[in-house]
């Protein structure tokens, strides 16, 4: 009776569809990895671990360890800067503030919903070392000591890759935790007040505990976004100054760019065990979220 | 007293911090403009005179035209698909929650964590002939946008009451008919937050095109608006007049719909 009501071939659709353009991709992958194809070549031969090999033995001037170094430092860092940030200004919206709360709230989220092209394409010239605003502005305060070679110096590039993500996506993680705080109820505030505790300890003792599945499900998707980052390295940097900001899908992108298929593939193959076993945990998660 | 400073120090602080998130936008639209010379260092400062014709030389060189039917093309076709083949199979999967339903469910879902091995799916792309075309590419983001989609519907059809389904069928009604009349109509909150975000992702998305797409007449905004800028990076006040035609859109939708894109970044993150 049920299966007659609800036929699975309803789910047909979404299923080719799935199969053919996500998994399909990613099981072929895993076969072309141990393999040379290339675009020089229409022979695809099999090669064991060479691909692997030549990811992890980092030689040639293809220093694949230094991007997967790069991919980690962006994921944590900009994990810790969002989730910082975003916190503090969802408690000032939230408890802070009598007027325009809302108001704010859209202000902020708005770098969200613009394409990642033109927030780097912007960036790139406010962070001009020579006539960027942010160097012209930060002279005019007297502050010139402070101004960098942004995007153009090896120590600086990568920080400020991750300065500018953290602009564009802080707002996004502020608003899921805006929506967990005001799950929080009232009257435990109200009850701690009474007994006399100060708002850092109300802090410290409900909002962070209460908060804690909503802030697990931000880092995760602080993540997974992280670890897949493209666009804003490739636009901001293209991987430079020399390889000091390539990432992994940007080298992915390279590789594939070049014509080396078999290295791209191996990469992304590594990407996605890695992600896999991540993402095992997140849908775990989300699971619970919405049963309970 | 001091409470009154607190207040003060926290809308101060508000303040900065959204000026600080519209800055770039602000700077976009009144560089677009200034003239060439003006606009050289992407100052803050109001243009001296406004050169509307910037917006015609862009519309002209940046072939925009056609990039924006293209974008308005991709974005509204994979989303029309993407929703209806996602809402089909949560609405069974949810309802109908046998042993396999649930593992093909989670199968769906763990799409959202997976990479996607662009380099292995050119050659899927080729097999089935669908590279450097446009049906391509509306079905490859149909395919992406499934499953978040499946994930947000199927938590959606759990507070529609089956009693619905029930009556529906006594009534002599077929399985099609009972979705597309009954449930379907029903969906559509849920309908339109996965929509507008599922437009605005693909309105900004970047990457598929740059793998599978050469021809530039098949070109989406943000390719358009990149290989403007390589043509001409000396000149912002055209940069910028190309990219507030791109975002002027998003911004327009965001504004109007901003109720729902909030609700749908929070669901599934917070219960409730």
């Amino acid at each position: 009776m049920r299966s007659r009501t609800y036929p699975l071939y309803f789910a047909s659709g979404a299923l080719i569809l799935y199969l053919l353009f996500y998994v399909l991709p990613s099981l072929m992958g895993f076969y072309y990895a141990f393999t040379d194809w290339n675009s020089y070549s229409s022979e695809v031969n099999f090669v064991g671990l060479e691909n692997f090999k030549t990811i992890f033995s980092s030689g040639a001037g293809q220093n694949y360890l230094l991007f997967i170094r790069n991919t980690v430092i962006f994921t944590v860092s900009t994990i810790i800067l969002k989730t910082g940030i975003a916190l503090g200004l969802a408690v000032l919206l939230t408890q802070g503030l009598r007027h325009f709360s809302y108001f704010h709230r859209v202000i902020m989220y708005l770098p969200a919903v613009l394409p990642m092209l033109v927030v780097a394409l912007v960036f790139k010239s406010i962070l001009n070392p020579a006539t960027g605003l942010l160097n012209v502005t930060l002279r005019n305060l007297g502050l010139g000591f402070l101004a960098q070679r942004w995007l153009v110096d090896v120590h600086w590039a990568l920080p400020s890759v991750i300065g500018v993500d953290t602009w564009r996506r802080v707002g996004y993680i502020m608003v899921i935790l805006i929506a967990g705080l005001q799950a929080i109820p009232r009257e435990y505030y109200e009850a701690a007040s009474i007994d006399g505790a100060s708002g850092w300890a109300s802090f410290r003792r409900i909002t962070i505990p209460l908060l804690m599945p909503v802030l697990v499900v931000t880092t995760v998707l602080n993540l997974l976004y992280g670890l897949k980052v493209f666009d804003i390295v490739f636009v901001l940097t293209n991987g430079g100054p020399g390889r000091a900001t390539d990432t992994v899908y940007t080298a992915i992108f390279d590789e594939f760019s070049k014509g080396r298929y078999g290295v791209a593939t191996a990469l992304s193959s590594l990407l996605f065990v890695i992600m896999i076993v991540l993402g095992y945990f997140v849908i775990r998660l989300m699971h619970r979220e919405v049963e309970e | 007293m001091r409470f009154r400073w607190q207040s003060i120090i926290n809308h101060g602080l508000a303040i900065f911090v959204s000026l600080l998130m519209f800055i770039p936008v602000y700077l976009v639209f009144v560089n677009s403009l200034k003239s060439k010379t003006e606009a050289a260092s992407m100052g803050p400062a109001l243009p001296a005179s406004l050169n509307w014709a910037n917006f015609a030389t862009v519309i002209e060189r940046g072939k925009l035209v056609i990039a924006f039917g293209n974008s308005v093309l991709y974005a509204v076709a994979a989303t029309v698909i993407g929703l209806t083949v996602a809402a089909l199979a949560a609405y069974v999967l949810s309802r109908n929650r046998t042993r396999t339903n649930r593992i093909l469910y989670f199968f769906i879902i763990a799409g959202i964590a997976m990479p996607v091995n662009f380099v292995a799916l050119t050659k899927v792309m080729q097999l089935l002939h669908l590279i450097n075309s446009q049906l391509g590419i509306i079905l490859l983001y149909s395919a992406f946008s499934i499953p978040f989609n499946v994930f947000l519907i199927y938590a959606f059809i759990q507070t529609i009451p089956r009693e619905l389904d029930e009556a529906a069928i006594i009534d002599g009604c077929s399985p099609i008919r009972l979705f597309f009349s009954v449930i379907f109509p029903l969906l559509t909150p849920v309908l339109v937050t996965a929509g507008v975000l599922g437009l605005l992702g693909i309105w900004n998305e970047f990457l598929v095109p740059l793998y599978y797409l050469n021809r530039s007449t098949h070109w989406p905004m943000t390719l358009a608006v990149y290989n403007f800028f390589g043509q001409f990076q000396s000149d912002w006040s055209l940069v910028s007049a190309d990219i507030v035609l791109t975002i002027l859109p998003v911004i327009l939708i965001y504004l109007y719909a901003q109720r729902y894109i909030l609700a749908g970044m929070t669901a599934g993150s917070v219960k409730g």
